[in-house]
């Protein structure tokens, strides 16, 4: 079983942090280069989303590897790629508000509450808010562990959400390759967490455990 | 690229202006070179920008007509021949650029029947002189909401519906695509109903800017623009252009299209552009210029009829909310 060292662990964690800047370093390297090709506001909104569904993934598959290859040392570093999805999710968010509609407000407002697609995905963004404001370990405190875990299960929510806003916008182009795949790993990922669950109860009860 | 006012009022770029093919080949194997060598520093940085599989490169003669040619900016060769929706190569706009040189465009025939007195097939050479080839520089807006202008080489198709002679039953034109999977990759995905299949109404078919097109700035059209021969109708969204076509016949009934039957409430049999008459997920009443409107200009209006008013006398009288 690799269990890292605290230095192995601290190089590891900085590496992760470098590794997941890539993406954006790598926007705004094609922006200056001009490389985002013929239409880059749309290069730029695909390819962010793209990575709030990655990060979302990577923190949805902490608790199930942590499990499965008993790494406990992967759960201190969930907060960063859960920080990262919401970092991901305001880049999507951002070029929405900013390249769609030069910030105007009304305009974008208007458009959240026509397009179903778009208000499962800004509902989806305004969950993550709490998530990443109570991120911090003052926040844990002060909540309680018990009172912020509950709070954190939102993001079980949120991931189905962006699944379904991914799905929504692909359903125009009737090419459903990508959010079924996305929708399956989500999916894997959250009802390994129900199978566990379930046996946690039954254990509890004194039920032997299914074979 | 500037804008010359010719004495005689047309807007043409003069042939200077227009990058010469071996000037855009030698920047596309540099876009090459620097996709390699980023593959090798990390597939991450791998190039946006596709590389193009132009057209062969012949050089097709056309006169530009002057009553067809808008004033707006042509849009770069390398953004016309790279940003392409054509399914049949792939649902990413980058796809058929990639994947469109396994098209085989000689030989071609093309059948001509239906509801007509004298049924045809033809091949390209033939269709090649069935008019004088005209250069047209026309806007096209994309149903997706982004716009281009492409200087397109063709004749009207109204020009082979004389020659065909439609009968009195004759009330649409359907078109059809090539769908062969061992040309086209994308038709083995189910995406679409293949083969692909678009219609006009007959007068929209006879209207003179309804253009039958066997080239762009002034070579046969490249394969990933739906060689060797497409239609463009600069009034409605891009999709009701069919490229590669097969066959075209004269029907009695509207035709099932390929996208009005995927999804009958974003896709119209009409689709005029229209930009009070809002796509369900996104909104018509603006369009980003590809090569233009960058990422910190505003998208542009879009105009009714994409700006082509002439077309209106074909819908007087109907509620184009309705039909859209």
């Amino acid at each position: 079983m690799f269990n890292p060292t605290p230095r192995q662990f601290t190089a590891l964690k900085a590496a992760l942090f470098v590794l997941a800047l890539l993406p954006f370093v790598r926007l705004v390297a094609f922006t200056l280069l001009d490389r985002l090709g013929a239409n880059p506001v749309e290069f730029i909104t695909r390819n962010t989303g793209d990575w709030t569904l990655y990060f979302l993934c990577f923190t949805l598959a902490v608790t199930p590897l942590r499990r499965l290859l008993s790494w406990n040392w992967l759960l201190k570093l969930r907060r960063m790629t859960g920080l990262y999805a919401f970092f991901y999710a305001t880049l999507h968010f951002t070029t929405f508000l900013w390249f769609d509609h030069f910030f105007d407000v009304d305009e974008m407002w208007k458009d959240v509450v026509k397009r179903p697609f778009i208000t499962i995905g800004f509902i989806a963004f305004v969950l993550l808010i709490p998530l990443a404001l109570t991120s911090t370990n003052g926040m844990i405190r002060r909540l309680g562990g018990k009172r912020w875990q509950w709070l954190h299960r939102l993001v079980y929510v949120v991931a189905p959400l962006g699944i379904l806003h991914f799905w929504w916008m692909k359903a125009g182009k009737h090419d459903f390759a990508q959010p079924i795949l996305f929708g399956a790993i989500i999916a894997a990922l959250l009802l390994l967490r129900v199978v566990w669950a379930v046996a946690k109860g039954r254990a509890a009860k004194g039920l032997p455990e299914p074979a | 690229m500037l804008i010359h006012r010719r004495p005689n009022g047309l807007d043409l770029p003069f042939s200077s202006e227009i990058t010469p093919r071996s000037v855009f080949e030698s920047r596309r194997s540099f876009i090459k070179q620097m996709a390699l060598g980023s593959i090798a520093g990390g597939a991450l940085f791998a190039s946006a920008s596709a590389m193009a599989q132009g057209g062969n490169g012949q050089k097709l003669a056309a006169k530009p007509n002057g009553s067809y040619i808008v004033a707006d900016k042509e849009t770069s060769y390398q953004d016309v021949t790279t940003y392409n929706n054509f399914y049949e190569f792939g649902t990413d706009k980058s796809e058929p650029a990639h994947y469109a040189s396994t098209l085989q465009t000689h030989p071609w025939q093309i059948s001509i029947e239906g509801e007509v007195k004298k049924p045809l097939v033809l091949d390209l050479d033939s269709l090649m002189k069935l008019a004088p080839l005209e250069e047209r520089v026309y806007r096209h807006r994309c149903v997706e909401g982004w716009s281009m202008v492409i200087p397109w080489v063709g004749y009207s198709l109204s020009a082979l519906l004389k020659k065909v002679e439609p009968t009195g039953n004759a009330k649409y034109v359907e078109f059809t695509s090539l769908a062969d999977k061992k040309q086209m990759p994308g038709v083995r995905s189910p995406v679409l109903e293949w083969p692909y299949v678009e219609g006009l109404r007959i007068d929209e078919a006879n209207h003179p800017l309804t253009l039958l097109t066997l080239g762009l700035y002034g070579e046969v059209l490249p394969n990933q623009n739906g060689a060797p021969v497409r239609i463009a109708v600069p009034w409605k969204y891009g999709f009701k252009s069919a490229k590669s076509i097969v066959k075209i016949r004269f029907t009695k009934d509207q035709p099932r299209t390929a996208w009005n039957l995927a999804a009958p409430q974003e896709y119209g049999f009409y689709s005029n552009v229209n930009p009070e008459v809002d796509h369900p997920r996104w909104s018509q009443a603006s369009e980003r210029r590809i090569g233009e409107d960058g990422l910190f200009t505003k998208k542009r209006k879009t105009l009714m009829f994409n700006g082509y008013g002439d077309v209106a006398s074909l819908y007087t009288g109907m509620d184009l909310k309705k039909y859209f």
